[in-house]
């Protein structure tokens, strides 16, 4: 039986990557453009990521994380979404000045994206099995027993009990944990290079997002994909990423090795995060919050956007925007006072 | 699901025994004499009368009479009209002809209404958009005898291209015009549902993962966001077809089909007891099935719906 699946298997990708670079996205802007006004989500956003690696985008809802996303997938509705400057480029080729036709032969085989809720990322109306072989019709031209063939070796890669007899049901007939399963099935189907992950544990069980970030982290050292993990749940980032990049209002605050980022933040918003973790060894004590609300993103207020939460805001925080620079080697900071952050 | 079948099946029995029981008993609360018309311009014997009340049942009380009407029907009689033609035969030329017109409203409403939708559905806020919803407003507000007057008036006397009344063979190029006017309304229903269906699931999270796997846009739209707007489509569609099979006097009456509608309607004007009692009989069992039909295909269309 998988005699014939293998034989149709894809060989590699339409794209190769620069010395290991899979993903570089640079000085990224996204605007909405709205009756109430221009909602600037993200703001001059950079980084990169290579082959095989990890990377966690952590930030609270509204930061613009999954907007970030949305714009390397290129699912954004446009409009209202504007993208005015920057850049996002996949193995050296700009994907925002990709034609449509060869900007969607990217989506799946070569970036694929896992949704946060997988019951409504998932069409209610079509067996689970079929919307995973869709991936093979779609992109491999497979005919239709091949794909559904191969939805079934994937769902038992993903570990979904009974996979053959379970390839005709349909989502709601699922658990949350195998739906997420299925919408991660979806996304390996035709080997990417780049996974993004939005929020994928977020409306499971404590016990079922172990379980899923293990896949995760499984399936992508198996496939040597790159790997954008977007979360705002700073305990799900510290196995699995290699690097953290944290955003808020729209920019990155800071840049780091997960290792370094945890024992020393060089932002006050990242060590604000770091101290809401519920600790066991602090029983009894009043959690510590970072207080207020994050901005409205149509009045990002001037000079740093964390400036009217932050204890250590002083008058230059309030009129100019903090650069992102190196604070420390490997160490990327955009306060003003990036260095006493570090030292405290 | 055959038990489902079965079991809506059953539950039919009672509706159909106590909606013939309400429509019998109405009828016959009728003042008038079923005699009356029956010798021309006389009075009738009394000799005539006499005969005629025994063979009619009608000395009995109510309850006899319609139990004694109920084992007619169970041996597929239906009795005679008033003009002794066996009002079987009358329903079975007239459904015919109501049969192929409510068929031919449909097709316009699912063709055209569709259609129109999805256009509008996608283009939410552009001008094929306000095109459709103008037009569609315009249609719901005016009466079917104006519809069906004017474009009698306009598409059959000045223009010419549609036959202007229906004969009795009732051939489809005739049915054609009397089809839109009969389905102009639910057109514009349809096209509205449509498109509120549609733009309201373009903007789902499933249509953005279909987006997401890199499938292309008439797809995406075609038949991830498509076969889920088309749920409450098709039930409206289903029921206005079972409503539309029990006549359409108004349209019927303008271009001169000879209709369910029509008949029992005339039925009704000339206390033809027998013909009414008869054909809503025929209508209320015609209106099950298709409701029945229209819950099956619902039960397809969406998964989630469970028919055990």
């Amino acid at each position: 039986m998988t005699d014939t699946t293998t034989k149709t298997k894809p060989s590699g990708h339409t794209y190769e990557p620069v010395d290991g670079r899979l993903l570089d996205v640079e000085d990224l802007h996204v605007e909405f453009h709205t009756e109430e006004g221009v909602a600037r989500a993200i703001n001059g956003v950079s980084f990169h990521l290579d082959q095989g690696e990890s990377l966690a985008i952590l930030g609270e809802s509204g930061s613009g994380k999954s907007v970030t996303a949305q714009a390397i997938m290129g699912i954004l509705d446009m409009p209202p979404a504007v993208i005015p400057q920057g850049s996002i480029r996949y193995c050296g080729q700009d994907l925002l000045t990709m034609p449509d036709e060869q900007r969607r032969h990217v989506r799946g085989p070569e970036i694929s994206i896992i949704f946060q809720d997988a019951l409504s990322s998932l069409n209610p109306v079509f067996p689970v099995g079929w919307q995973i072989a869709e991936m093979f019709r779609t992109h491999r031209g497979m005919n239709k027993s091949d794909a559904l063939d191969q939805a079934v070796r994937l769902m038992e890669r993903v570990q979904i009990p009974a996979a053959r007899d379970r390839v005709k049901a349909y989502p709601h007939q699922f658990s949350g944990g195998m739906r997420q399963r299925i919408m991660i099935a979806m996304a390996i189907a035709l080997d990417p290079a780049v996974l993004i992950a939005d929020e994928p544990t977020t409306a499971l069980d404590v016990t079922v997002q172990a379980q899923i970030m293990s896949l995760l982290q499984e399936l992508q050292e198996e496939r040597q994909m790159g790997l954008i993990l977007i979360t705002h749940d700073l305990g799900v980032v510290a196995d699995v990423a290699d690097r953290i990049a944290v955003m808020y209002a729209g920019r990155l605050v800071e840049k780091a090795n997960v290792d370094e980022l945890y024992a020393s933040p060089a932002h006050p918003y990242t060590r604000g995060l770091l101290e809401s973790i519920p600790r066991l060894d602090q029983k009894g004590q009043t959690l510590a919050a970072i207080g207020g609300l994050p901005p409205n993103l149509m009045r990002i207020p001037p000079g740093c956007a964390f400036n009217p939460r932050c204890r250590m805001a002083r008058d230059v925080c309030r009129t100019d925007v903090p650069p992102l620079r190196e604070v420390a080697p490997g160490r990327l900071s955009a306060c003003h006072f990036a260095e006493e952050v570090l030292d405290a | 699901m055959s038990k489902y079948v079965v079991r809506r099946l059953l539950q039919m029995i009672p509706v159909i025994l106590g909606t013939m029981f309400l429509i019998f008993a109405m009828v016959f609360a009728l003042p008038g004499d079923p005699t009356a018309g029956k010798c021309g311009e006389r009075p009738c014997s009394e000799a005539y009368i006499a005969k005629y009340y025994e063979e009619n049942n009608l000395n009995d009380p109510l309850p006899l009479r319609y139990v004694k009407y109920l084992g007619q029907v169970a041996q597929g009689d239906l009795g005679e009209n008033q003009y002794e033609v066996p009002v079987a035969q009358d329903l079975e030329q007239r459904y015919q002809v109501t049969g192929k017109l409510a068929l031919m409203a449909v097709g316009f409403e699912v063709v055209i209404g569709i259609a129109a939708g999805i256009l509008s559905g996608m283009r939410k806020g552009r001008f094929v958009d306000n095109l459709v919803l103008v037009s569609t407003l315009v249609v719901i507000s005016i009466p079917i005898f104006v519809i069906g007057a004017v474009g009698q008036y306009f598409l059959g006397v000045r223009l010419g291209w549609f036959p202007v009344t229906v004969s009795g063979d009732a051939t489809v190029y005739q049915l054609l015009l009397p089809a839109m006017v009969l389905g102009s309304l639910s057109i514009a229903y349809v096209a509205r549902l449509t498109r509120t269906n549609l733009s309201e699931n373009l903007r789902s999270d499933y249509v953005r993962t279909a987006t997401a796997k890199g499938l292309t846009r008439s797809r995406t739209v075609g038949l991830h966001a498509l076969r889920n707007s088309m749920i409450p489509v098709v039930t409206f569609v289903g029921y206005d077809f079972g409503a539309l099979l029990g006549g359409a006097i108004v349209t019927e009456r303008i271009f001169n089909i000879q209709g369910v509608g029509g008949y029992i309607f005339r039925g009704i004007q000339t206390r033809d007891g027998v013909a009414v009692v008869g054909a809503v009989t025929a209508l209320v069992i015609v209106y099950l099935f298709v409701n029945l039909l229209v819950d099956l295909l619902y039960g397809f269309l969406d998964p989630r719906i469970s028919h055990d």
